[in-house]
């Protein structure tokens, strides 16, 4: 280990304070060091949307940022969303609408839709498949996620 | 898939970052957006022994008219930034229309102008759309500044003029002549991703309804944004019908770029996608500058 970097960063609403490396990728300091496992990681180089948190708000590649430069910043995880027993309405619509089938793609698709729904409340289906268009999922469920994020604007219009 | 270790810092002045510049030369890496830059620490083809942030420097995010119509954009403002912008839609819609159509939404929040730019990817848009506007770069380095016109910035693959301890800190617009049209033409395999071979057109009309001026710079066809010379000439002082279109298209995507082969496509697609892309961004920004009287 070399010159380690005395992180404060807030996730989820809680503050944390850690010693890191500076390469350590906000990936794995969630994973390994807060244990938030929430966030898959799948390619490791910004190619498949798996890994997506929201900074400060907006949507971003988790494996293509260090965890050093969210210090001070505001970081939301899949973890960040609802809980089992208080699941958000965008849980609720993926599970209701069968948006899930294996799983590895949800969180950063989670996020994704999160952040795209907070501009976005009433959106086409065209767009719905836009703002998807950075996460991929091998299942190729694609038509269940977008009912699903259909259904989520609804619910959360309601 | 580790970045390897490196010594990091965040300064917060553009002043501050110069001077680790100048400290670490060589050996020292910009680390803009890091949308290009931390996949190639990822996969350790980069392994940079100095990282310098520039993610804390808020001087050097923004964007803000110039008086002759023009725009400056900072270098670390965000592509995101750029695509909500009124201004930018107002003052360089070519700029504006091609904005949602690099990379994805988490890509756009981090990546930056200045560093896509600096990272001379000939498959970047910004890099051909900069060229194709006649945009041109404030550099800054201890010892000064200069400005380097877009097409003399890039120099070869993945390669600009910027010397060591340099850093671009500005991008300047100017705005379009009036009649003006613009288009931005791409062909990927997948929405979003890297683009086989695109193309950034941006025209204008003389009194006569002739071709004033024409701009038309390929992406995706060669080591740099390749601008197409002999294309522009065929075109200038005619009147833009569907033959003099067609025929600048065949000239700029036989003569004009230099498409390499790769598992995506053969350089032979790539010239036959130069060829119908560039005939339809011409048709489209003709059209434009048509109708905008």
């Amino acid at each position: 280990m070399q010159n380690l970097f005395d992180l404060a960063v807030t996730v989820n609403g809680t503050r944390y304070e850690h010693a890191v490396e500076p390469r350590t990728l906000l990936s794995d300091f969630l994973r390994h060091d807060l244990g938030l496992t929430g966030t898959h990681v799948g390619c490791e180089h910004g190619v498949c949307g798996a890994c997506t948190v929201l900074l400060d708000g907006s949507p971003v590649r988790s494996c293509l940022m260090f965890a050093v430069q969210t210090h001070g910043h505001e970081v939301t995880t899949i973890e960040g969303l609802g809980t089992i027993d208080h699941l958000s309405p965008i849980q609720e619509a993926f599970q209701e609408a069968h948006g899930v089938q294996c799983g590895f793609c949800t969180p950063g698709i989670l996020t994704t839709v999160k952040s795209f729904l907070e501009q976005n409340a009433n959106p086409s289906e065209a767009e719905i498949r836009e703002a998807i268009s950075g996460n991929l999922c091998r299942c190729t469920g694609y038509q269940h996620i977008v009912d699903a994020v259909q259904l989520a604007a609804e619910k959360m219009r309601a | 898939m580790k970045p390897a270790p490196f010594e990091y810092y965040a300064p917060t002045t553009v002043e501050e970052a110069l001077s680790h510049l100048a400290e670490h030369g060589d050996d020292a890496k910009v680390l803009a957006g890091g949308q290009s830059l931390i996949p190639m620490m990822n996969f350790r083809l980069v392994q940079p022994s100095v990282l310098v942030d520039l993610n804390n420097i808020p001087e050097l995010s923004y964007i803000r008219p110039v008086e002759n119509g023009g725009l400056r954009l900072g270098a670390m403002t965000r592509h995101h930034q750029v695509e909500i912008d009124a201004l930018v839609a107002e003052r360089a819609p070519l700029l504006h229309e091609t904005m949602p159509k690099i990379a994805y939404s988490q890509i756009r929040s981090r990546g930056t102008f200045g560093g896509s730019v600096s990272h001379a990817d000939p498959s970047a848009e910004l890099a051909s759309v900069s060229v194709a506007l006649g945009g041109s770069f404030r550099l800054q380095s201890q010892n000064g500044e200069r400005w380097v016109p877009a097409n003399e910035f890039f120099v070869g693959l993945f390669t600009t003029v910027l010397e060591p301890g340099e850093l671009l800190v500005e991008a300047a617009l100017p705005s379009m002549p009036v009649r003006s049209g613009w288009s931005l033409m791409e062909v990927a395999r997948r929405p979003h991703d890297f683009a086989l071979v695109g193309v950034a057109a941006v025209v204008s009309l003389d009194e006569n309804n002739l071709c004033q001026q024409a701009q038309m710079v390929f992406l995706s066809a060669g080591d740099v944004p390749m601008v197409a010379h002999k294309a522009i000439e065929s075109l200038t002082g005619q009147a833009p019908s569907p033959k003099v279109i067609q025929a600048a298209a065949e000239i700029a995507a036989s003569e004009d770029i230099d498409p390499g082969s790769d598992i995506h496509a053969t350089a032979e697609f790539r010239r036959h996608l130069a060829n119908v892309l560039a005939r339809r961004a011409l048709e489209q920004a003709f059209k434009r500058a048509g109708d905008n009287q």
